[in-house]
């Protein structure tokens, strides 16, 4: 599995950055799912996989004993899941509300502030 | 000195405020302030005119090496008592010449902080803070010259003054620190006493270049001499004071002072020698071709500075004494013309010299000032200006190799401004005329008495040379020349070649002013060669730069989010393929393959359910279904935790997932289906980059996996977590305990969103907001 799942992170992570290029706004919220999917299984991945134990000590110990998965990567994970999901929230909603003042999910009417007027 | 120079920048912030109690008096108080330094330099003249040279030091930045340090030798104090004498003039003309004008407060401020950095600038006893006073000058005199701020001339000529000069002013600096570098020291007394080591410094040449274009852009020498001639767009007052006797000579006086320091090589002496020569009679020859009196001025103000710079590079000891005498009546008779032409102006309503005649009636006075101005300026007998132009004969003919080429050089600029001391000093007052030019106002005694103060001034220094003129010029040459001389100034030399060739000038002066219409109608012949100076070259690159900034710009800042996200990606790949390549390890995949073998069924199920539902997300055109496909692809994550022992991390990712797909449909359902909407050879890019993004991705993994893992927090939490945390689930007692802080840093930011997205939800568009 160590061998394979470098794989499937490089396709997801190829996968949401095409969508995030997308032109579409909506597409760029999926894109930006997909790679927080994406960053969250690198981390995991990072981390040592371990099959079987999880992190819990056991009723009757005091300590952890191996195996047990390694707690760091998931409580970094449980983070980023959580503040992932605001920003994707966020930007669920600004979606709708650029759609209803502007007509449009179309990212390239939307840069009119970041472009300079050239002098010819 | 310290107090004098921050008295300066006090008052001159003050003067605005100073305009509003005072009234149209404000002038009293502006004029003392240069009057008393002045009066204090004076006090402090018999000390240097003795030999002495007087320093004085401000800490400043210690660590830097950087100290308000001043220094008073002869020709710091001739150039401060110029400054600060004509300055006290210059303060009460101004009151004359903008009397009611609303913004007198302000123009006041503007002049005196002139003033007071040109203090600072000849005061300055450190090259650095020479330097910063000499900044100081050039932003005072974009201020000055674009004070007429509603004019497109006006600004446009004040930002060409500031460029030319700022670019000079950077060229400076560099310079300034490459000389502290090759003599070692910043400060001024230490540096004059290091010449020898500092030509002989491999730093020496750039060093000269860099100076050079400093001194050469301020004192408008070719082929920088464009800026000043638009300078006239200021007051007049500021003319005079700025753009004929102070500023200007700013370049000549770093030039002078550093005589010392950089003077003497070949270098040095060719380029100032050629440069000014070219100067001065290009700058003769131009002032011929102008009708207003103010260009005519600027043109052979340029060219008395390219006189100056050449006297400068001769660089023997007649030269130098040539230069400060010169340099001195320049100053005066100039200075007396721009304010002459300003109080013209100022009555008539135009400086166009073929409208004006016959003004010696009305205009007593100025008629005065200007005619003993003239004198001095052709060189007349007793004026102090035949001093100055025997001195510089003299000095050209000495033996050299140039010596008729420098001699024609000054031979004929003197020519022209005879011709022109005539056209102003005679042709404007005095010449006979049917109609004399009819006055708006008559003269009045604040604009005509400086003019004429200075005009006598001149008369007098040509009548009593020897006294205090003498001493102070001659410590002014031995400050250039590191020597003791025996100087002695007279009015009459004899009957020698020097007095014939003056009495040449002066007769030839006068055909050039008699037929100085038809050199006019030559002007017109000449404008083929004007679209290639140097003047149209700064409006090219001016626009060149401009167009080149905003297309730079445009490329950088072209407004697509996906072309920025690409070049972030894009810039990541390189510099991580980059050290990977340089030093990173190498992959080896081939003793890692057996790990596949231990592959299990549902992980492989898994995998299967992953990539055919990343294939169906591209495929569909549904949003539905693009979100029912996100759906699946966030529940395969949290199975694939919970298979590797996070339950937690599992749960987390079912919840949220579910919350979102319930988001999307709730707030999504009203958008238009997808279309297409790049083109199909923009996709290809994207495709390629996204691969090698993602293949990147991968190969970094792979990599990292290569190595165990040594970390040490798995032990430690997996001991303490119970022990010290009371808790059995090792995630959730890190989470809550150990590092609880980050975990109330995560729910303010979720606080935050949910407060960003009740914002977007309440926000309702105001009629007339543009989308």
């Amino acid at each position: 599995m160590e061998l394979i799942l470098p794989f499937l992170i490089g396709i997801l992570f190829s996968a949401s950055l095409y969508l995030i290029l997308h032109r579409h706004f909506f597409k760029l919220i999926l894109g930006l799912i997909l790679f927080g999917l994406a960053t969250n299984l690198f981390l995991f991945v990072i981390g040592r996989l371990t099959r079987g134990g999880s992190a819990i000590i056991g009723q009757d110990e005091r300590v952890a004993t191996e195996p047990f998965a390694d707690p760091v990567p998931q409580a970094l994970l449980l983070t980023a899941i959580v503040i992932g999901f605001g920003i994707q929230a966020f930007a669920i909603v600004l979606i709708k509300r650029v759609y209803q003042s502007f007509g449009t999910t179309d990212l390239d009417d939307m840069n009119t502030t970041d472009q300079i007027e050239e002098k010819h | 000195m310290f107090l004098a120079i921050l008295a300066g920048f006090l008052l001159a912030f003050a003067a605005p405020m100073l305009y509003r109690w005072l009234g149209k008096w404000v002038y009293v108080p502006m004029a003392l302030l240069p009057l008393s330094i002045f009066i204090y330099l004076l006090t402090l003249a018999p000390a240097v005119l003795g030999g002495n040279n007087l320093g004085e030091v401000q800490q400043w930045a210690p660590s830097l090496n950087v100290n308000l340090h001043f220094f008073l030798d002869g020709l710091s104090l001739l150039f401060a008592l110029l400054i600060t004498g004509f300055g006290t003039l210059i303060m009460i003309y101004a009151g004359g010449y903008l009397k009611g004008h609303p913004l007198l407060g302000r123009f006041y401020l503007y002049l005196t902080l002139f003033m007071t950095a040109m203090l600072g600038l000849v005061l300055a006893g450190n090259i650095i803070s020479l330097f910063i006073f000499w900044e100081l000058t050039s932003i005072s005199s974009y201020l000055l010259i674009g004070f007429g701020h509603d004019k497109e001339t006006s600004r446009s000529s004040a930002l060409q003054a500031l460029l030319v000069t700022g670019l000079g002013g950077l060229a400076l600096m560099a310079g300034l620190i490459l000389v502290g570098m090759a003599g070692e020291t910043y400060t001024l007394s230490e540096l004059l006493e290091r010449g020898h080591v500092v030509t002989q410094h491999a730093l020496y040449l750039p060093a000269l270049v860099l100076i050079l274009l400093g001194a050469f852009t301020k004192s408008a020498q070719f082929p920088f001499h464009f800026w000043l001639p638009n300078a006239m767009a200021a007051p007049t007052p500021v003319s005079a004071y700025l753009h004929s006797a102070t500023m200007v000579k700013a370049g000549v006086y770093l030039l002078a002072r550093l005589t010392p320091v950089m003077g003497g090589t070949d270098e040095w002496q060719y380029t100032l020698m050629l440069i000014g020569g070219v100067t001065t009679i290009l700058g003769a020859l131009l002032a011929t071709q102008h009708v207003d009196l103010k260009a005519i001025l600027a043109y052979t103000t340029i060219s008395a500075l390219g006189l100056l710079v050449t006297m400068t590079g001769i660089g023997t000891a007649p030269a130098l004494e040539a230069m400060v005498v010169f340099l001195l009546a320049h100053a005066l008779y100039k200075g007396t013309f721009f304010l002459v032409a300003g109080n013209v102006d100022h009555a008539t309503g135009t400086r166009d010299l073929t409208q004006l005649t016959g003004l010696s009636g009305s205009m007593r006075f100025t008629a005065i000032a200007a005619l003993l101005a003239g004198m001095s300026m052709a060189g007349l007998l007793p004026f102090f200006g035949f001093i100055g132009k025997e001195l510089v004969y003299e000095a050209t003919l000495e033996e050299s190799p140039f010596r008729w080429m420098l001699f024609a050089v000054s031979f004929f600029s003197g020519m022209v401004f005879v011709a022109v001391a005539i056209a102003i000093g005679y042709g404007v007052f005095w010449r006979r005329a049917v109609k004399a030019t009819p006055l708006q106002h008559p003269d009045k005694a604040m604009l005509y008495l400086p003019p004429v103060i200075l005009a006598s001034t001149g008369l007098v220094f040509g009548l009593l040379p020897g006294f205090f003129v003498t001493p102070l010029l001659r410590r002014a040459a031995e400050a250039m020349l590191g020597v003791e001389q025996v100087f002695e100034l007279a009015l009459w030399h004899g009957f020698n070649l020097v007095l014939g060739l003056s009495l040449l000038t002066v007769a030839l002066g006068y055909v050039v002013y008699r037929f100085s219409n038809r050199l006019l109608s030559y002007a017109n012949r000449f404008n083929g060669i004007y679209r290639l100076g140097p003047a149209n070259l700064y409006q090219l690159s001016l626009k060149g730069f401009l167009a080149g900034a905003t297309k730079i710009t445009a490329a950088i800042q072209n407004g697509y989010l996906r072309s920025y996200i690409a070049a972030i990606i894009t810039a990541h790949i390189a510099l991580i393929v980059l050290s990977l390549w340089k030093d990173g390890p190498r992959l080896e995949l081939t003793n890692r393959l057996q790990e596949l073998s231990q592959l299990r069924m549902y992980e492989v199920v898994l995998l299967l359910m992953i990539v055919p539902a990343l294939i169906f997300l591209f495929k569909s055109r549904s949003r539905l279904t693009s979100i029912a496909v996100m759906g699946i692809i966030g529940y395969s994550m949290a199975l694939f935790y919970i298979l590797f022992g996070a339950p937690d991390v599992a749960a987390t990712q079912l919840l949220i997932e579910t919350l979102t797909v319930v988001i999307f449909v709730l707030i999504l359902h009203k958008l238009p289906a997808f279309r297409y909407l790049s083109h199909a050879s923009e996709r290809y890019k994207y495709v390629l980059l996204s691969l090698a993004f993602g293949a990147m991705m991968t190969y970094v993994i792979l990599i990292v996996k290569q190595y165990p893992l040594d970390s040490q927090l798995k032990a430690y939490y997996g001991e303490n977590s119970y022990l010290l945390g009371q808790g059995r689930n090792i995630v959730n007692v890190i989470l809550v305990d150990f590092r609880a802080l980050d975990t109330l840093g995560e729910i303010v930011v979720l606080a935050v969103a949910a407060i960003g997205i009740l914002a977007m939800l309440k926000l309702r568009m105001q009629k007339g907001d543009k989308p």
